[in-house]
């Protein structure tokens, strides 16, 4: 009977409903959903309930939309429904899978919307006058279809609305957060630091909105029509920037956002405020950014998975920003890119250093912390690397070295050895000199000593993992070309070798210019350690040349002789992994490690005895081939009682 | 006598008489005192003062953007610890103080906040703002329906300067911003209760000042009593007008202690109350409050004897003065109260939560109240 039909009705809807809540619904089950609300079957009420369930699990298929709307035409549905339907629409519109036949049904959805809400919209004005909230509505529709109506506005002041809020929003996200398998219930830890939690004022997202109107500037401009402040009498409102074209024509006379962090999320603000020249408007998104900045990072530490996810999307839309001011700074250098960037950056990561934990959104406060410019020398800016570095490596070393994408790595020592070598480059010589006599000397040292033995850590791990090394000992070469001369550049004397792990890969590598980097380095090191040495015996100072690290250097450098020049090359008592020796391809090493037979010199000594000259001659040729930091080293290190 | 001891159902109450047991904070000031680290508010890496203090000769800003960024560059810190502050003196106050618009700051409970700077506001647009505020709110609370500004509503929000809640002549004036509700009765008089108040201010905020160009007002403390949605709907509306952002200002066990130090230093005529610390003890489920009662007498004694520098209080002051606390209250109940938190300083002269809550009630210090907080919210937003 009836009744019985709809107790099952009842009983069905409850299912879905449940089913729709918790997990969300398959592309097919919206599809089916659709048309059921849309065919008319059901009255009002029914219909609200599967629009209010209609939450996607996954995507929503273009199909079912497409056939929603040829339901809309067939008329079964009442108007409510209707307008539940362009809600639920356009709340969803992210989830749709394909968009081009919808696209071109825009044409519909205007016609239809003029048909019904605005033809409603007239006769209510015309029934109960004009009433702020009706008036604001057709001041809306005369914005963006001007055509359209006829009505002549009164005279205009201001009008508020309220923010819309999403009927589908918190479904979504709870839904989102379940899905992928989080615990819904942020964990309660007894932290022992909290902070007061505000309340986000705007819930909709960190970054707001995108809106020209100020009303400051507006209440000054007393007496302003709406239609005046729309037809543009002098300035070019932002929602209608669409274009660079745009950006170009209007640039004179372009009104700010009211909130300035809104151009984060349009790159064409971006080009706009990377040359301007207005300090102010600087000003406002520093402000902006550090506070959101920090605020958002305390909330990420008290609250729940949502909120990292949603911090770790802001910091991805700032390093978007960053990356393309730094690319137009490239082509464009002005100070004040510069000044942007650093500026927030730093503050932040002073204040927020500390507190990391090294471990959440890592990739993104790694990319942050390399895009400090070390324009000027700081104690901070050391601290703050040797921080991340410190906390870096300690993660890693809770987890298995194979976890970790060898790119990570790759891109740590790629981007710190620049950073480091940057620093070192822009050092102001009179500062840190002055800086260094001080008593102070020992912490500044400490942390500089402290960094470079950082980074040669992460070298030895990348090389034991990166498969194609050439590059990356380019990399780490490079960076110990500045770490030897600290001393003649910068006048800090301290030497801090490179670690074994590094020192015995470049040795054996096949590639003939890094042997030549290293010879280079080596020379560098003997052309003024004895000097730092006896130095260091004379004043006592702990830091520029321990014992140790002299062992150490006359190690290496008995090695090197060893494997360039007279074939005895490793030491007793010192073991050298078979696979180092294998990727070398010398498996009998002890006679074929010379200048000869070096993998890395192979090729010259094929041309060169192609070209049938004596051996005499070989090291000259080799030096011709521009092997120059070979040329020092054997000059310095080795005393020639006879020709090899 | 002895101390003693009323435990509720988790909250130990120490109430002090007064004379009873100063000689014996005394001696154990005398005696020294183990020393625990507070973890809490110890920072990671300490800063060197000397090193920035020199680096920053090199670096001499011209533009206000860059001494903004001079000022981040400087800050090696992650702790404001100015190793030295006045003890503030009896009433700076201005002559054209208004006594009356004085009382509406006292003995309420005050939310704080920290403040960027605001852009092109105008202390002349007064009129205005109120207006269009009023629209906001209404809008607000109409959810959904447009208003038109300059409508009618319930509510009138009403804006006016605080004269003379200053530190120095730079400073810009104090401002107060409220929501009354209107009568409905036309006979009854306009202007009906008073539903929220907030008011900015800036007191000795010179190191603020130097890095904003003109088209900013620096009112870096922002202080709030009312429903919280209410502040939320306000906050949004001069974050939007203004393009300013404000964060919600927590003080730390360590700014607490400086304030328990430099308010029971505080010369007075009388006391209002007592002075009292409440303690916070982290376990589950629920915390362990000790709340510490002493008679502002006794706390004064003990502070005069640690006090050493005329006018100032320095660190080293500051922490002694705990630690005698901390080793008297440990001689008698065996708890380390340096290994909990202090989460809320009372005195006669202000009190202060951790969340970011003050109550000051005595008149003659309200301007070194507000000097401290505002160094605090400075540092926030630096």
């Amino acid at each position: 009977g009836p009744i019985k039909t709809s107790q099952n009705k009842e009983k069905h809807l409850k299912t879905v409903e449940n089913v729709a809540w918790k997990n969300g619904l398959a592309p097919e089950g919206i599809d089916i959903l659709l048309s059921v609300a849309l065919s008319g079957k059901f009255g009002i009420a029914v219909n609200t309930r599967i629009f209010k369930c209609m939450i996607p699990a996954t995507l929503i298929s273009e199909d079912s939309v497409v056939k929603a709307v040829s339901w809309l035409c067939a008329g079964k549905c009442s108007g409510s429904t209707k307008v539940l339907f362009y809600r639920w629409l356009v709340a969803m519109f992210d989830f749709i899978d394909h968009k081009e036949q919808i696209n071109l049904l825009y044409g519909f959805f205007f016609a239809s919307l003029q048909d019904d809400a605005l033809v409603k919209l007239k006769i209510l004005v015309l029934f109960q006058g004009m009433q702020p909230h009706l008036q604001a509505l057709l001041s809306l529709y005369k914005f963006f279809v001007p055509t359209l109506i006829s009505v002549s506005l009164p005279m205009k002041k201001k009008i508020y609305f309220k923010n819309s809020e999403n009927l589908w929003q918190t479904a979504l996200l709870a839904l989102r957060s379940r899905n992928q398998g989080f615990p819904s219930e942020p964990l309660q830890l007894m932290l022992a630091n909290v902070y007061p939690i505000k309340r986000k004022w705007n819930s909709h997202s960190i970054i707001p909105v995108l809106n020209s109107c100020n009303y400051s500037k507006e209440s000054r401009k007393k007496r302003m029509n709406l239609s005046d402040y729309f037809s543009s009498n002098g300035s070019f409102p932002l929602e209608q920037l669409k274009s660079f074209p745009q950006l170009l024509q209007n640039i004179h006379c372009l009104e700010l956002p009211s909130q300035m962090g809104a151009v984060l999320n349009s790159s064409l603000l971006l080009h706009y405020i990377n040359c301007v020249r207005d300090e102010s408007v600087l000003l406002r998104l520093y402000h902006w950014l550090s506070q959101t900045l920090q605020e958002e990072c305390i909330w990420y530490k008290v609250n729940n998975y949502d909120h990292g996810k949603e911090f770790a999307n802001f910091l991805d839309t700032i390093l978007r920003a960053e990356c393309f001011l730094q690319v137009r700074f490239c082509l464009f250098p002005t100070y004040i890119t510069t000044s942007f960037s650093f500026s927030f950056l730093c503050s932040f990561l002073y204040k927020s250093l500390p507190l990391w934990d090294g471990l959440c959104c890592r990739s993104q406060f790694l990319q942050l912390v390399s895009w400090i410019p070390f324009s000027s020398f700081s104690d901070g800016c050391i601290v703050v690397i040797t921080v991340v570095l410190k906390k870096v490596s300690y993660t890693l070393a809770h987890q298995s070295f194979s976890e970790i994408p060898n790119n990570f790595l790759l891109y740590i020592i790629s981007s710190f050895s620049w950073e480091i070598v940057r620093t070192f480059a822009n050092m102001d010589l009179h500062v840190m000199v002055s800086y260094c006599r001080e008593t102070t000397l020992g912490g500044s040292m400490n942390s500089v000593s402290e960094l470079i033995h950082y980074v040669g850590w992460l070298s030895t791990t990348a090389v034991r993992l990166e498969s194609n090394r050439t590059f990356l000992l380019h990399f780490i070469l490079d960076f110990y070309e500045k770490v030897c001369d600290i001393y003649i550049n910068y006048n800090l004397p301290l030497v801090v070798l490179f670690p074994p792990g590094v020192f015995y890969p470049v040795l054996l590598s096949l590639d003939s210019s890094i042997l030549n980097q290293l010879c280079y380095i080596m020379d560098r090191y003997e052309a003024f350690s004895p000097f730092l040495y006896h130095n260091s015996i004379l004043t006592k100072s702990e830091f520029s040349f321990s014992s140790k690290t002299y062992q150490e250097f006359n190690q290496y450098l008995t090695a090197m002789v060893g494997c360039l020049w007279t074939s005895k090359p490793f030491q007793k008592g010192l073991y050298i992994d078979p696979e180092v020796l294998g990727n070398a391809s010398v498996a009998e090493y002890k006679k074929s490690l010379n200048l000869v037979h070096h993998p890395a010199f192979l090729s010259y000594t094929v041309s060169f005895l192609l070209q049938g000259k004596k051996w005499n001659w070989y090291l000259d040729y080799l030096f011709s081939e521009g092997l120059h930091g070979l040329k020092h080293f054997i000059r310095s290190s080795i005393h020639r009682s006879s020709v090899p | 006598m002895t101390p003693y001891s009323s435990a509720r159902r988790d909250t130990t109450t120490v109430q002090r008489q007064q004379g009873a047991d100063v000689w014996e904070l005394l001696r154990d000031l005398k005696q020294g005192n183990d020393k625990t680290m507070d973890s809490y508010d110890a920072p990671e890496l300490t800063p060197r003062q000397d090193a920035s203090s020199r680096l920053k000769d090199f670096f001499i800003g011209a533009t206000p953007l860059q001494k903004r960024l001079e000022s981040v560059r400087k800050q090696t810190s992650f702790i404001p610890t100015p190793p030295r502050r006045k003890i503030p003196q009896g009433s700076q106050l201005q002559e054209d103080v208004d006594p009356q618009k004085f009382a509406v700051l006292l003995h309420k409970q005050w939310t704080l906040y920290s403040l960027t700077p605001l852009y092109k506001f105008s202390y002349t647009d007064f009129k205005e703002y109120s207006k269009l505020l009023t629209a906001f709110i209404a809008a607000e609370k109409k959810k959904g329906l447009a208003v038109e500004v300059g409508d009618d509503f319930n509510i009138k929000v009403v804006f006016s300067t605080l004269m003379g809640v200053k530190g120095t002549e730079r400073d810009p004036e104090a401002f107060l911003v409220q929501i009354l509700s209107k009568s409905q009765l036309p006979s009854e008089h306009k202007e009906g209760k008073v539903l929220w108040t907030g008011w900015f201010c800036c007191v000795f905020g010179d190191s603020l000042l130097e890095t904003v160009s003109e088209d900013f007002t620096c009112l870096p403390l922002f202080l709030a009593n009312g429903a919280e949605t209410n502040t939320a709907i306000i906050g949004t509306w001069f974050q939007k007008t203004f393009d300013c952002y404000f964060r919600p200002l927590a003080i730390s066990s360590f700014n607490l202690s400086w304030m328990a130090a430099m308010w029971t230093a505080c010369k007075m005529d009388h006391y209002m109350a007592t002075t009292e610390f409440l303690w916070s003890v982290p376990c589950s489920p629920h915390s362990l409050d000790i709340s510490y009662a002493i008679h502002p007498e006794d706390a004064k004694a003990l502070w005069d004897n640690v006090h050493k520098t005329p006018g100032e209080v320095t660190q080293e002051e500051v922490d002694l003065f705990m630690d005698c606390l901390y080793s008297h209250f440990h001689r008698h109940f065996k708890i380390h109260l340096s290994a909990t938190r202090l989460v809320r300083v009372s005195t006669s002269v202000a009190s202060a939560h951790t969340d970011g809550k003050i109550k000051i009630l005595c008149p003659k210090y309200l301007i070194g109240v507000l000097a401290y907080l505002t160094e605090l919210a400075v540092f926030q937003i630096e």
